[in-house]
């Protein structure tokens, strides 16, 4: 029997054997690894890598990472698209016209949109330019391709993509179950070069603690050749030895923790803040004519010299208020 | 006669009513949230919800804005991962998914990729498939809920970007996909359709009250099937539209667009 064939192309290696000699050689010991924002994605997020990014949507997402790698003009970036919304709508602005190419290749599971918000007008532009390579996928099948990776394996099968064009603008493979003779749909592993997940708390060591969902971020902080861990709030070691079960990413993944109060702004971080949906809204409204969306990026994301800037300029500390009453449905009377 | 509904208050009561007690569901922002919402007030109290990103059995205090947002496990059972959603679906633990789409064919395949004929550089980039491709591979029934327009009603997609019945009968199981499992319903805002057992073809099960055949046939673009005899779509109950305004959607975010 002949299956068919994708056509998409693969833009990282699945080699488990090539990812056990780059974890061999990654540092086990407890060392202080807390840095700047701009110090960790200079060290860490290299012009060519495959770059992935925790949370879903616009939910717990790294902002001050993205926003810093876009004001250090890295370029040529591979990128799981994994329910990316406003992470990838930052990463598009790297893609202005005289601006260079930030993203080159994209796995895409789901980009461009902003789920209920509606569909980002310049990531269209860049998405329909022809500039960007794509191969697609789904939520979960990228999931399972991280997944293989934590497991340290090449590939895992998954029942999903079967029958469809998602399929043939993959790179996934189709195969024989050697048991029981089922047609399956072979995932690549994919070991992403760095990956940047917004956690709530972490110690200096790398450590951390998320509370809600956790999406696909427990296997991606495996899965990645390096990490970068923005938290919500720096705790002493002695608070994650004190209940060990709730540490979810362990330190010998990570590789810098950076503390960034209010890192998922303009997005939802739970139990902390709601997204702030008119400052989603203004983004949106700013992308449909490019000069003026060249001089609203000036002003919010190349302008402040850091993420309390951009705060600032967001409404800083009221602003900020306002979100976490609403993520404690507090207008509600509770 | 004053109309006591709008088209998306029919819509999102009809998806309610196909939501059996003590089933599961997986659902998205607007539509099919306001739908198991409502069923679980109304006919289905011990519904199970899911929603993609990992959030199992919430009680929502306001619709999410995103499938991943924080009101999507807001005093809910468990806050998981994606991976552990997407697995009870392929364990075959969901009954419902509900979809959307760009577009949609005869066999209810859908388009949420782009639109054009050259895949590298597309007339119109839409997101892909997030978590839809996946749920409609897994998932019993799969239930669609979309405009009804010419459009969006084609004879051929541009991109199967998720699997609706393929090419026809026996095509899900010839491609490897779990068997028995596939699109159920497609509510519109002129009717509920089904599908044909023998084609696998999309079949007109009912009318919404005051639309007639013609007005589908002229805002679809393929032949249709027709139920015989054709039913018309039962309006929303008092009691309904009361749960629907006054709890799952005060602000009337997704009922006051119509």
């Amino acid at each position: 029997m002949t299956f068919p064939t994708a056509t998409g192309r693969l833009f990282s290696d699945p080699s488990a054997n090539a990812a056990r000699q780059f974890f061999r050689t990654k540092p086990r010991t407890l060392r202080d690894k807390v840095m700047s924002v701009s110090d960790a994605v200079r060290a860490l997020v290299h012009d060519g890598d495959y770059l992935a990014i925790g949370g879903f949507g616009a939910d717990r997402i790294p902002t001050a990472a993205v926003h810093e790698i876009v004001r250090q003009r890295k370029q040529n970036l591979s990128f799981a698209g994994h329910t990316a919304t406003h992470d990838f709508q930052i990463l598009c602005a790297g893609n202005l016209t005289g601006r260079g190419q930030t993203l080159a290749r994209v796995d895409v599971a789901y980009i461009v949109g902003l789920e209920a918000r509606g569909l980002s007008p310049h990531a269209r532009r860049v998405m329909e330019s022809g500039t960007v390579e794509c191969t697609e996928w789904t939520n979960y099948t990228l999931a399972v391709r991280l997944k293989a990776a934590a497991m340290g394996l090449p590939f895992l099968p998954c029942r999903s993509m079967l029958g469809t064009d998602t399929f043939r603008r993959s790179a996934a493979k189709v195969i024989t179950c050697p048991f029981t003779g089922e047609t399956l749909l072979a995932l690549p592993a994919l070991y992403p070069d760095v990956a940047i997940i917004h956690v709530h708390e972490a110690d200096r060591f790398g450590n951390c603690r998320i509370r809600g969902t956790t999406v696909a971020d427990l296997d991606l902080a495996r899965a990645a050749k390096r990490v970068i861990i923005t938290c919500e709030r720096l705790i002493p070691n002695d608070e994650i030895r004190r209940e060990p079960s709730l540490t979810l990413i362990p330190f010998f993944c990570v590789d810098a923790v950076c503390e960034v109060p209010f890192g998922s702004y303009p997005g939802n971080m739970p139990g902390e803040y709601f997204s702030d949906e008119e400052h989603l809204q203004l983004w949106l409204k700013m992308e449909e004519d490019e000069q003026q969306y060249r001089q609203f990026l000036d002003r919010y994301l190349f302008g402040p010299k850091d993420f309390n800037e951009y705060l600032q300029l967001c409404g800083g500390l009221e602003r900020l208020r306002q979100l976490r009453a609403q993520e404690l449905l507090l207008h509600q009377g509770r | 006669m004053a109309v006591r509904y709008n088209a998306m208050e029919l819509m999102i009561c009809a998806a309610a009513r196909l939501l059996e007690d003590g089933r599961s569901v997986t659902v998205g922002t607007g539509v099919p949230c306001a739908a198991a919402m409502l069923a679980q007030r109304t006919t289905a109290p011990n519904l199970l919800i899911f929603f993609e990103a990992g959030g199992v059995a919430p009680l929502l205090p306001t619709m999410p804005i995103s499938v991943g947002d924080s009101r999507t496990f807001h005093r809910g059972l468990m806050a998981t991962s994606m991976a552990d959603v997407m697995e009870a679906c392929q364990r075959g633990m969901m009954d419902y998914a509900f979809l959307g789409g760009a577009q949609i064919d005869a066999y209810g395949n859908l388009n949420s990729t782009m639109i054009g004929q050259d895949y590298a550089k597309p007339k119109v980039r839409f997101p892909g498939s997030g978590g839809a491709n996946d749920l409609a591979s897994f998932c019993w029934r799969v239930i669609v809920v979309t405009n009804h327009d010419r459009r969006r009603f084609v004879e051929k997609v541009d991109f199967i970007t998720t699997p609706g019945y393929l090419t026809g009968p026996g095509a899900r199981e010839a491609a490897g996909l779990p068997a028995g499992c596939g699109p159920y319903r497609v509510i519109t805002d002129l009717a509920v359709m089904g599908f044909d057992e023998a084609t696998k073809r999309i079949k007109v099960l009912s009318l919404h009250p005051g639309v007639d055949r013609q007005q589908v046939e002229e805002r679809t673009g393929f032949q249709l099937l027709w139920a015989n005899p054709l039913d018309e779509t039962p309006p929303p109950t008092d009691e309904a539209l009361w749960i629907l305004r006054q709890e799952v959607d005060p602000h009337r975010y997704l009922i006051g667009r119509c």
